[in-house]
């Protein structure tokens, strides 16, 4: 697996730069603003010390010296000082509100980037990572890619304090300077230490706040079910586990971060100690005087305070690059569907559908669907019977092109849907999922989902769908918000929202999956009739095609497309099929047959309905 | 019938706790960040003491060591020498350890706040978790938990350090000179008295950036669920430009903060340029002017006490940088104080509760009302019995209430007026424990966990071997089932279970239910999704397997109705008829026998 191998890779401090280099490429003006703050407040933090020196030279020692004091003087010191402090004001502000709106940004376009893909890449991807991770990539692991941000200017101001420090040691004395530049390596030696430590526990960290995000989402969004069956100690107990492990993580990662910091800021004392210790010896063989040794130390005590912030800044490393990585493959996964360029045909009646030859499976090798082929006339209905599990929703995906076949094609009025440009078979065909998804909207966003469509039509489609009455009642009207997922509906409700949402598409393919199974049956039966006679709101002119159990549903359709076991075993009316297959008048005719049991009415062994062995599909 | 008024109220009851009283209340939900405070306190100290002890020694041993009046003193540098080594290792070692003790509590402290906001979020009403979108419930034990660690770690300790630091620099300046002690004090009073200000206008902006990351996730997590809608409506454009807005409004929010917090720092910087300047001026004035009280003041006066401002101003800095920090922090901890503090107001008698014993439960509805918060009366006066082993079929309209008649019975809700008894006992007086062991209702909307089906059974019995569900499984007529499926009991279901066909979620939520081997057993539409012919075979097989239960059916397909003990009829909220299929449907022009003449009219040709 490529991607658990580039997750274990360990951080590189060169990695780290380049993930710094992506957001100064990226925000090239926030970042010089923030680096001339943080030049402005090293520059000013120098100037003050001057403004110090200046004060106690020219008015301090000789006020004291004259018992007198002109009062241009005084004011003289309180402009210097107030004036550098403003100024340096100044820089922070520059330096920390600039670093801030850079690493806004960058999680931004990270955060854009990364949802962007979450709308295009395909289903079969979406079944392979969990919400929470998904959540998680959004959140944690942008902030943690864009966490060196905030000390980059800090640290790059004072990369120049540092260099300036570096050649006045040279200037003063050549060995000794050498002699104490040995802090240089020792810290990168320390850094590497630290980037090799650290970076595994990271990208486990990582990974386990996915893991922990995971399971609370997918915990809170089967509450009912936890409930229902008091299972809240078992969840927390899984819960507990995983922050239990995290915890664990960050207590290692700590422990390593505890030791780099001090590490970093003892040894530039601990290399002006060795300084001493040389300078001594050269002081006493008459190789230096006193004097540049002191410069020397000095200037190296200087050098601990950049060697400090690019350590706040090394320290962000490993936990930076393991969140870009994580992003990354999110950014970088393909499998983003091709879209043709060809518009959806033009046309106001239903189109002609073909199904040919359609061949598709989930799991590679175990094939679902079959040679499933059919073709439907404009205007025409057909129904799709089928056992549990037989393929039928597989095949509704197919024609909303939710996934595209392995083998075959789906045309409408004779385009291929792979030919279609982006958008466009939206345009032509509407699918009514098996399970109604509402959004936290109200009712009207639920129904339009943006399209721009006047309030008549909105209600002429729920008048259709048989939804009009709830809505009207509801306190706002189609102002009413939903909740998420519809939860202040009732099932039946959702679903015919839900249909509404597709009936006011005037779709000229209306793809049914189930789609009033919550609906009780003078509902439907009102339903069906606005589909079958059109009415305001409704073409009558569609072409449909519905994924039913119900006889009446069946009966309105103008062909059955019987589904087992991912084929199609027959095709004809409902009546022709009733006279000829068995297997079919088994499965629509259930109902009576359990009025008056085929067997023995005292018959209740499941054993005894023999006749329906492998009728479950698959 | 209503809407929920602006998602995310009730949970944000903690969002006026104020700053110190959420750290008092965090600490008491996390009693670990208090563990060994004084040990960490010691070294803190001394680690601090060190950074300002180890550059004055390395100083001293520069200055009087090395480049003494006298030529370089090498004893006395090697003995400085050595003491600073010494020094350089106490100070990097207290505050190695001090921060590890840092890391381990404040890391164990939020793993028990996440683990109880956790726990929480199940224990609150489903009505209450049903008010804020799934994906702000996530951030608050996510990403706000997260963002009280850096302040733990960095923050809190330090914070009391630096008010020890200005308190000792504040001594020192008074007893140097109290009179120019007064004028530094004067210098940071606008800083001081501003403060409180920021504070204030921080803490909102805070608050407003943590709730933005809750709405950002929720956002996202939404249309990630709902995929399949948005790929078949091409809705991409629109939802995107809504996470858009989303990130947009996060990232200015945290803009604003980001504001507040450079200009109240930024305000130090200030307040000690005033003050150096203050000291000289106000130094040199009094100490010239030879007033009676300031006599002693000379030139070394006003040049140490140049000194002593620093050393005043950084504690004061970092003090204010802690406190700007610990906004966001505390913002974050509100939100999950939040959760704790909401209540779970259906309260689990716990030990004191009744136990039902086993066997069939009969149900009485007392005269029962229920209005959704904020809503309409959905059932009203609702007053039914149900004598315990039958099997009793509720039918009625779509949104007549029969769901809710199902949340009540199995304890979601409690009634707004009236009672629910099982077995004569109010369930408000029944242990969670035992209800939950006893009455099992299979939701309308099923929900699997990504997990295998095996595992998603076994939730109902966490002790059931594989055989024992595979009995079951055979039991409810669905053994063929199973066995048709290549990976078995071990086939993965997906997230919510999509890997499985809707009807195959239904097959494992009932399977599910019945080794869970409950007394009384609640099915709201639980076959709906599942294919005719299977459908009345599971039916028999439930018939069957429910002698000696209690069973309540909410189904649209009549065949249900038509083989159950008692049907009762749902219509706006109340029960209109009950009785035996067969003298129900001879109630002309009644509500069953409208929905049973439909029935019979799909089911017809
Ligand atoms: N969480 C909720 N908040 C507010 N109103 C709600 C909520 N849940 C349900 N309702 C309303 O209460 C009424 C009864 O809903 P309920 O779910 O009990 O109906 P139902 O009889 O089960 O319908 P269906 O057959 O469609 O499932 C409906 O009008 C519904 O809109
Ligand atoms: N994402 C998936 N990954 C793997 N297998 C899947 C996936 N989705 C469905 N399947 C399998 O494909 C088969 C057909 O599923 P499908 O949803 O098409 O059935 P269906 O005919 O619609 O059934 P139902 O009547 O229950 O809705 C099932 O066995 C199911 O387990
Ligand atoms: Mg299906
Ligand atoms: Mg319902």
């Amino acid at each position: 697996m490529s991607e658990s191998g580039a997750t274990t890779r360990a951080a590189t401090t060169l990695e780290g730069f380049r993930v710094i280099w992506v957001a100064i490429k990226r925000e090239p003006w926030v970042f010089t603003l923030s680096t001339v703050g943080s030049l402005l407040f090293g520059a000013l933090t120098v100037a003050d010390a001057w403004v110090l020196g200046w004060s106690t030279q020219h008015v301090v020692l000789p006020a004291f010296d004259d018992g007198e004091v002109g009062a241009g003087m005084l004011v003289a010191v309180l402009a210097l000082f107030l004036g550098v402090a403003l100024l340096r004001a100044v820089g922070i502000v520059a330096r920390r509100l600039g670093a801030g709106i850079m690493q806004y940004r960058m999680q931004a376009h990270s955060r854009r980037a990364v949802t962007r893909q979450y709308l295009s890449l395909p289903m079969e991807w979406h079944q392979r990572h969990p919400t929470g991770e998904l959540l998680s990539n959004a959140n944690s692991d942008v902030e943690a890619a864009w966490g060196p941000i905030a000390p980059l200017p800090m640290a790059v101001g004072t990369v120049a304090m540092m260099v300036i420090a570096v050649v006045q040691m040279f200037v003063a004395d050549l060995v000794l300077a050498v002699v104490g530049l040995l802090v240089f390596p020792a810290v990168i030696v320390a850094n590497l230490a630290y980037q090799r430590l650290a970076s595994p526990l990271m990208t486990r960290a990582q990974e386990l706040r996915a893991e922990v995000s995971e399971i609370a989402h997918e915990s809170f969004d089967g509450a009912m079910v936890v409930k229902t069956l008091g299972r809240e100690g078992e969840e927390t107990d899984r819960f507990a586990a995983k922050a239990r492990e995290l915890r664990d993580v960050n207590i290692r990662a700590g422990r390593i971060r505890a030791a780099f910091d001090p590490t970093l800021a003892a040894l530039p004392n601990v290399g002006v100690l060795v300084v001493l210790a040389v300078g001594v010896s050269r002081v006493l063989s008459g190789a230096t005087v006193a004097g540049d040794v002191v410069t020397v130390a000095y200037l190296l005590t200087i050098v601990s305070f950049p060697i400090r912030s690019i350590g706040w800044l090394l320290g962000e490393f490993p936990r930076s690059v393991v969140g870009f990585r994580r992003v990354s493959r999110v950014i970088e996964a393909t499998g983003e569907i091709p879209y043709g360029a060809t518009p959806a045909p033009a046309g106001s009646r239903g189109v002609r559908l073909e199904v040919d030859h359609l061949a598709y499976s989930y799991v590679p090798g175990q094939r679902l669907l079959d040679d499933v082929e059919f073709t439907v006339e404009p205007g025409r209905t057909v129904a799709i019977v089928g056992a549990t599990a037989s393929g039928k929703s597989t095949l509704t995906a197919l024609l909303a092109r939710l996934v595209d076949p392995d083998r075959g094609r789906i045309l409408v009025d004779g385009v291929d849907l792979r030919d279609l440009d982006r958008g466009q078979l939206a345009e032509v065909g509407a699918l009514v999922p098996q399970t109604a998804f509402l959004f936290d909207d109200d009712v009207r966003g639920n129904v339009t989902l943006g399209a721009a469509v006047s309030d008549e039509q909105v209600w002429a489609a729920l008048r259709a769908a048989q939804a009009d009455g709830f809505v009207a009642a509801l306190p706002h009207g189609l102002d009413t918000k939903l909740g998420e997922r519809g939860t202040s509906l009732s099932g039946g409700q959702r679903q015919r929202i839900s249909l509404a949402r597709a009936l006011v598409r005037r779709p000229r393919l209306l793809v049914l999956d189930d789609a009033t199974s919550a609906v009780d049956p003078e509902v439907e039966a009102r339903i069906l009739a606005a589909l079958r006679e059109g009415q305001e709101g409704v073409d009558a002119g569609a072409t449909l095609v519905v994924v039913a159990y119900r006889k009446a549903t069946i009966a309105l359709a103008d062909e059955v497309v019987h589904l087992q076991d991912g084929r199609v075993v027959d095709r004809g009316t409902h009546a022709e099929l009733l006279a000829r297959s068995a297997s079919y008048a088994r499965l629509v005719n259930a109902y009576e047959h359990g009025e008056h049991p085929p067997t023995d009415p005292g018959e209740r062994d499941p054993e005894g309905d023999d006749l329906m062995a492998g009728e479950v599909s698959r | 019938m209503t809407t929920l008024a602006d998602p995310g109220t009730v949970m944000d009851s903690g969002d006026d706790i104020a700053a110190l009283d959420t750290i008092r209340r965090g600490i008491a939900v996390s009693p670990e960040l208090t563990e060994g405070i004084r040990g960490t306190l010691a070294l803190a100290v001394v680690a601090s003491l060190g950074q300002v002890i180890v550059p004055i020694v390395v100083q001293q041993t520069l200055d009087r060591g090395l480049n003494g009046p006298g030529g370089p003193d090498v004893s006395f540098t090697v003995l400085m020498g050595v003491g600073a080594a010494v020094a350089i290792a106490v100070t990097s070692l207290a505050s190695y350890f001090m921060t590890s003790r840092l890391f381990t509590t404040s890391e164990r402290g939020l793993a028990t706040l996440r683990i109880k906001a956790f726990r929480h979020v199940h224990d609150l009403p489903l009505l209450t978790q049903n008010t804020e979108r799934r994906g702000a419930l996530v951030s608050r034990v996510t990403s706000d938990v997260d963002q009280v660690s850096q302040f733990l770690v960095f923050g809190g300790l330090f914070f009391i350090i630096s008010a020890g630091q200005v308190l000792i620099a504040t001594i020192v300046m008074v007893v140097y000179s109290w009179q120019l002690a007064i004028v530094v004090w004067v210098a940071f009073a606008p800083l001081f008295l501003s403060l409180r200000y920021f504070q204030r206008k921080l803490s909102a902006a805070y608050g407003v950036v943590r709730r933005q990351m809750g709405a950002m996730l929720a956002a996202v997590s939404e249309p990630v669920v709902g995929a399949a809608v948005v790929r078949s409506y091409a809705v991409e454009d629109r939802t995107q430009a809504r996470i858009d807005d989303a990130i947009e409004q996060f990232k200015s929010a945290s803009t604003t903060a980001q504001k507040y917090t450079v200009v109240s720092f930024s305000l130090g910087g200030i307040s000690a340029g005033l003050a150096n300047a203050g000291v000289i001026i106000i130094g040199v004035w009094l100490g010239t002017h030879h007033g009676s009280w300031a006599s002693d003041i000379s030139a070394g006066t006003v040049l140490a006490f140049a000194f002593l401002v620093t050393l005043f101003v950084g504690p004061v800095q970092m003090g204010t940088q802690i406190l700007t920090d610990a906004q966001n922090a505390i913002a974050g901890w509100r939100r999950v104080i939040g959760i704790l503090e909401t209540p779970a107001d259906l309260v689990d008698p716990g030990a004191d509760g009744e136990v039902l014993p086993r066997g069939p439960i009969d149900v009485r509805f007392d005269h029962v009302s229920f209005s959704y918060p904020g809503g309409p009366p959905v059932l009203h006066d609702i007053d039914l019995g149900i004598d315990s082993g039958r099997r009793v079929a509720v039918v009625g309209e779509t949104g007549s209430g029969k769901s809710t008649v199902a949340k009540l019975l199995t304890r979601l809700m409690d009634p707004t007026h009236g009672a629910v008894l099982l077995d004569g006992v109010d369930v408000r007086r029944i242990a969670q424990a035992s209800l939950r062991r006893s009455v099992v209702l299979v939701p309308q909307e099923g929900f699997l966990f990504d997990d295998t089906i095996a595992a998603n059974v076994r939730y109902g019995r966490l002790d059931a071997t594989d055989d024992e569900i595979r009995a079951s499984a055979a039991e409810l007529g669905l053994g063929d089932w199973l066995a048709t499926l290549p990976a078995g009991l071990e086939t993965r279901v997906g997230q919510r279970g999509e890997s499985l066909s809707a009807g195959e979620r239904q097959l494992v939520a009932l399977l599910r239910a019945h080794l869970a081997d409950p007394d009384l057993l609640v099915l709201d539409e639980a076959t709906s999704a599942v294919d005719p012919q299977l459908e009345m075979r599971i039916g028999r097989a439930l018939e069957r397997l429910m002698t000696g239960r209690t069973s309540v059916t909410i189904a649209h397909r009549m065949s249900t109705a038509e083989s159950a003990d008692e049907v009762v009829v749902v219509d706006r909220g109340r029960v209109v008829q009950r009785g035996p299929h067969a003298e129900l449907v001879a109630q002309t022009d009644s509500v069953y026998a409208g929905l049973h003449a439909s029935w019979v009219a799909q089911q017809g040709t």
